[in-house]
């Protein structure tokens, strides 16, 4: 199963008046796993059924296999979605619900029945043919409606939050088979998501989307480490903020309260210039032996099996420092004075929002 | 009931809640269960007072057959008819897309249209489409004579469309709900597997509606078969059907046959029954699907 | 950031795709077909027989048909009745059907399939058909209730409200749902009250809307109603508005306009009260 090129350029998409995704660009390769990340309400599920063909674009192009689709209807874009509710035909048993694409492209019933058998093994159910889709648990269901988007041999998968009504455990479980999946049948996919675990996991690359917009594109470890935005920032993984102010941008150094503070990765602003410094817990330790220290108050540990997450309050600010467990651990007491630290290159630095 | 006492609760309480639903029993009991139990007893009495189902084999005297085909028959017309009709009404004003202030509007309407029966809606079509009636004359002055040519409002076709006035309301009440369960995913996941909206219809929504759909068309069945303040009030006994049949026969008896009429009565309930049961049943089904 | 690369995988798009630059438009032909007829259907009568109303008077367009009817001797009687009768049947069905509803949901679930099915009756039994059982099975000693006016209009409205039960205990039903009635028994009981001061100081207030509904339809239902009336020989508006009918021109069409007015308001008003309330 080859993927298609798609393209999108310049979509837009207005509703009365709101702006719901704004100026939407991107290229994705045949085979790849592209995730839509953000909250709702940031125009991820409405820029996915734009290429689906549910909604029409107010302006810009879609462009599948180098033909223009934007407008094309959504029953022949030849593309298989998998909707949050699963969609399953209530009155069809799962593999009716699985021929359905191609009971409606008239293909011969041994040429369907082939094609079910050969999905239901792709997704380890092959005795549930006969069911009704009330009859399956929830993540048995999500399986099925992957397996009909699948079956017509689409260009594109889409899939619309396919997990968020499911069990941690099952969603666990199945979204390494929808990527186990996704790369044994090397199909282009998007994936629209606003857990960013998820997101993280299974993608090639991210777009991070707030409020119609995109944030920022890129594969799951840039995004993490190198966020390009305040907003990327703290919705991709937890962040800590430090306000400061410029010292001196040349060598990007910072004061924060009594402190003084360096990162590496430079500064774009002028001295005494408002500044936020930002650096993600799992790089904060407890103890002076990196350069960067902050002097404050245990306000609480919080013992999480592999994590111990420590609040620290201190003169900037409460300060979140996530340390691996080890059994030899000590770990700091409630209202100890400590000092959390860092390298200067864990830490980046944003003009502060004003 | 007392409030303390918790251990010896068991024994009271049982009393004590029997006594909570005795007025509903004794109630229905009085004005629900026995008339119609009387009526059953007598349609097994012989005209001496023992034992007897001749009664219902007399049910196939000419009169009464007359009588139930001629209602079977109007009941079925304006099912199917008032059905299909508040079928297309309903699907209008929630797929169709035509607003929410126009489908509110339609439900409201009705409702009302729903309980309008009896005179005020017989009296309505006279003024309509009587011999004098408003569209009459304009059917008039365009030069086509409906008396003429064989319409008339006092016959079958004519209570059919006065039925009407309440049948298709009642459907459009029963099967909005039901047109509400039909998932808009389901028409975008077929569009989406490359369905065209008749397909959709074909495989999908149709089958998933039929029990809805078939069930409501009993129920309008019953509704009209139970009819006879609207007949009446139209045709004062023109028309034979069932209930101005029993209607007369409270009056007199008109069918020199007490215990007949009293099995005419009977019979009526049986269908009655028997399509509210299936109504019952077809909506449990499709619960399942459309909930 | 991405990698420009060009595929050319050959696509199995079809190529029906409407001009560049034209979204598809939504077809609304057929609904606005079916709502057109509909309303034709439904709104030619009402406009017809507001058209009669008006011509009481030659060649001219007056009220003197309403003038009339409100005139007739038995009108406002008639109404009256009916409307005396309306209030009762509606207090007798709410006083049996609340606390059985209540009782059903609290104490005894198991009789609920029972319960329920009881209310259900009324559709399985017709009014001619309810009134002929209790023709024959009060008109004889020792239950002799048909033997007066007054006891006769007794049995109307005990037989009105077993009619209502339908709706009235769909109506209550719901609105016990809606309240979560254990909970709220529950908290007044630990609280110390008596099932009486449940009833009337935690059930009845919170069940307001239900109550009203229930209330509407029936009234609705009574004020026109003609079986039952003609049956028991009651002069209730319903056998007056059919003798009108039959005697009278132009006031019958006074009296529909009127009957579809008093309809239209009772369950106008439910529609408005029966609405989501928006501070929720």
């Amino acid at each position: 199963m080859s993927g298609g090129f798609l393209s999108l350029e310049g979509v837009r998409k207005e509703f009365e008046g709101v702006v719901a995704v704004d100026t939407f660009n991107l290229d994705v390769d045949p085979g790849e796993f592209v995730s839509f990340l953000g909250p709702s309400g940031c125009g991820k599920t409405t820029t996915l059924r734009m290429v689906a063909g549910f909604e029409q674009p107010s302006s810009g192009t879609i462009r599948l296999a180098g033909q223009d689709v934007t407008y094309a209807k959504p029953n022949q874009r030849n593309i298989g979605m998998v909707f949050q509710s699963y969609a399953l035909f209530p009155n069809m048993t799962v593999a009716d619900n699985i021929g359905f694409g191609l009971t409606v492209r008239k293909e011969n019933s041994a040429a369907r029945e082939a094609r079910v058998t050969e999905l239901l093994d792709l997704i380890h159910l092959p005795d549930k043919g006969k069911a009704y889709p009330f009859e399956l648990s929830g993540g048995q269901q999500q399986r099925v409606a992957l397996a009909r988007a699948l079956a017509i041999r689409p260009q594109l998968l889409l899939l619309d939050e396919p997990l968020s009504a499911l069990d941690a455990k099952i969603r666990d479980e199945l979204r390494t088979e929808i990527r186990r999946i996704q790369r044994q049948l090397n199909i282009t996919t998007i994936y629209v998501t606003h857990d960013q675990e998820e997101a993280l996991a299974l993608s090639d690359r991210i777009v991070v989307m707030s409020k119609g917009r995109m944030e920022q594109v890129g594969p799951p470890f840039e995004v993490y480490n190198y966020p390009g935005t305040p907003f990327v920032a703290a919705f991709v993984g937890q962040i800590n903020y430090l306000q400061g102010q410029v010292m001196d941008p040349a060598s990007g150094t910072v004061t924060v309260g009594s402190a003084t503070l360096r990162t590496t990765s430079g500064i774009e602003a002028g001295p005494g210039q408002p500044v936020t410094l930002m650096v993600r817990p799992e790089e904060l330790e407890i103890g002076d032996h990196e350069e960067n220290q902050v002097k404050g108050i245990v306000e609480s540990v919080n013992f999480l099996g592999a994590i111990v997450r420590v609040r620290v309050d201190t003169e900037s600010g409460m300060v979140t420092a996530d340390l691996f467990n080890e059994r030899l651990l000590e770990l700091p007491k409630v209202g100890d004075t400590v000092t959390v630290c860092f390298p200067p290159h864990a830490c980046w630095a944003m003009p502060a929002a004003s | 009931m007392t409030v303390g006492g918790a251990q010896k609760r068991p024994p009271r309480r049982r009393y004590g809640t029997w006594l909570g639903v005795l007025p509903f029993f004794v109630f229905s009991g009085l004005f629900l269960i026995a008339p119609t139990v009387i009526l059953g007893y007598r349609s097994l009495e012989s005209a001496d007072g023992s034992l007897t189902i001749d009664n219902y084999r007399h049910l196939t005297s000419d009169a009464v057959m007359r009588s139930y085909g001629l209602s079977i028959r109007l009941s079925l017309t304006t099912a199917l008819i008032g059905g299909i009709f508040g079928f297309l009404l309903a699907w209008a004003v929630s797929i169709g897309g035509l607003g929410r202030r126009l489908r509110s509007a339609l439900s409201t309407f009705s409702g009302v249209a729903s309980n309008f029966a009896g005179v005020p809606l017989a009296a309505a079509f006279i003024f309509t489409l009587g011999r004098i009636g408003f569209v009459t004359a304009a059917f008039e002055l365009i030069g086509v004579d409906l008396y003429g040519a064989g319409f008339s409002l006092y016959s079958f076709w004519g209570l059919t469309l006065v039925y009407l006035y309440f049948q298709i309301p009642l459907m459009v009440l029963v099967i909005l709900p039901a047109l509400d369960g039909l998932k808009k995913d389901w028409r975008e996941a077929a569009e989406n597997l490359g369905a065209t909206p008749r397909q959709y219809w074909r495989h999908v929504a149709l089958p998933v509606l039929l029990p809805s759909i078939l069930g409501t068309m009993i129920l309008l069945f019953g509704n009209a078969f139970g009819a006879h303040a609207t007949a009446y009030a139209l045709t004062g006994g023109l028309l034979p059907l069932a209930t101005l049949l029993i209607g007369q026969q409270i009056s007199g008896d008109v069918l020199n046959n007490p215990g007949l009429g009293y099995a005419v009565a009977m019979g009526m309930v049986l269908i009655m029954a028997a399509s509210i049961g299936v109504y019952s049943l077809l909506q449990r089904r499709s619960e399942k699907w459309l909930r | 950031m991405a990698a420009l690369t060009i595929s050319t995988t050959p696509s199995s798009v079809a190529t029906e795709t409407p001009a560049a630059g034209q979204p598809v438009k939504r077809n609304r032909f057929w609904a606005w077909l079916f709502i057109a007829l509909g309303a034709a259907y439904f709104l030619l009568p009402l406009v017809a027989t507001g058209y009669w109303s008006l011509r009481a008077e030659k060649d001219k367009l007056g009220f003197e048909a309403y003038r009339r009817l409100f005139d007739d001797s038995n009108f406002f009687p008639a109404f009256t009745q009916s409307l005396v009768n309306a209030v009762a049947a509606i207090a007798l069905s709410l006083a049996i059907i609340v606390p059985t509803a209540y009782w059903v949901t609290l104490r005894v679930p198991r009789l609920r399939p029972v319960v329920e099915f009881i209310t259900l009756l009324p559709f399985v039994i017709p009014p001619v058909i309810l009134v002929f059982g209790l023709i024959r099975l009060y008109s004889r000693p020792p239950l002799l209730l048909t033997s007066t006016y007054g006891k006769s209009r007794v049995v109307l409205i005990c037989a009105y409200a077993a009619l209502s039960f339908p709706y009235m205990y769909r109506s209550v039903d719901n609105g016990l749902r809606a309240m979560d009635v254990r909970s709220l028994t529950e908290a007044a009981q630990s609280l110390g009250a008596s099932w009486i001061t449940i009833l009337r100081r935690v059930i009845f207030p919170n069940l307001r809307v239900a109550l009203l509904s229930g209330a509407l339809l029936t009234f609705a239902i009574v004020i026109g109603e003609l079986t039952v009336a003609l049956f028991l020989a009651q002069r209730t508006f319903g056998p007056y508005m059919a003798e009108l009918t039959r005697s009278k021109v132009y006031e019958p069409s006074a009296m529909a306009i009127v009957a579809f007015a008093l309809t239209w308001s009772a369950l106008g008003m439910i529609a408005l009260i029966t609405r989501p309330r928006s501070r929720q």
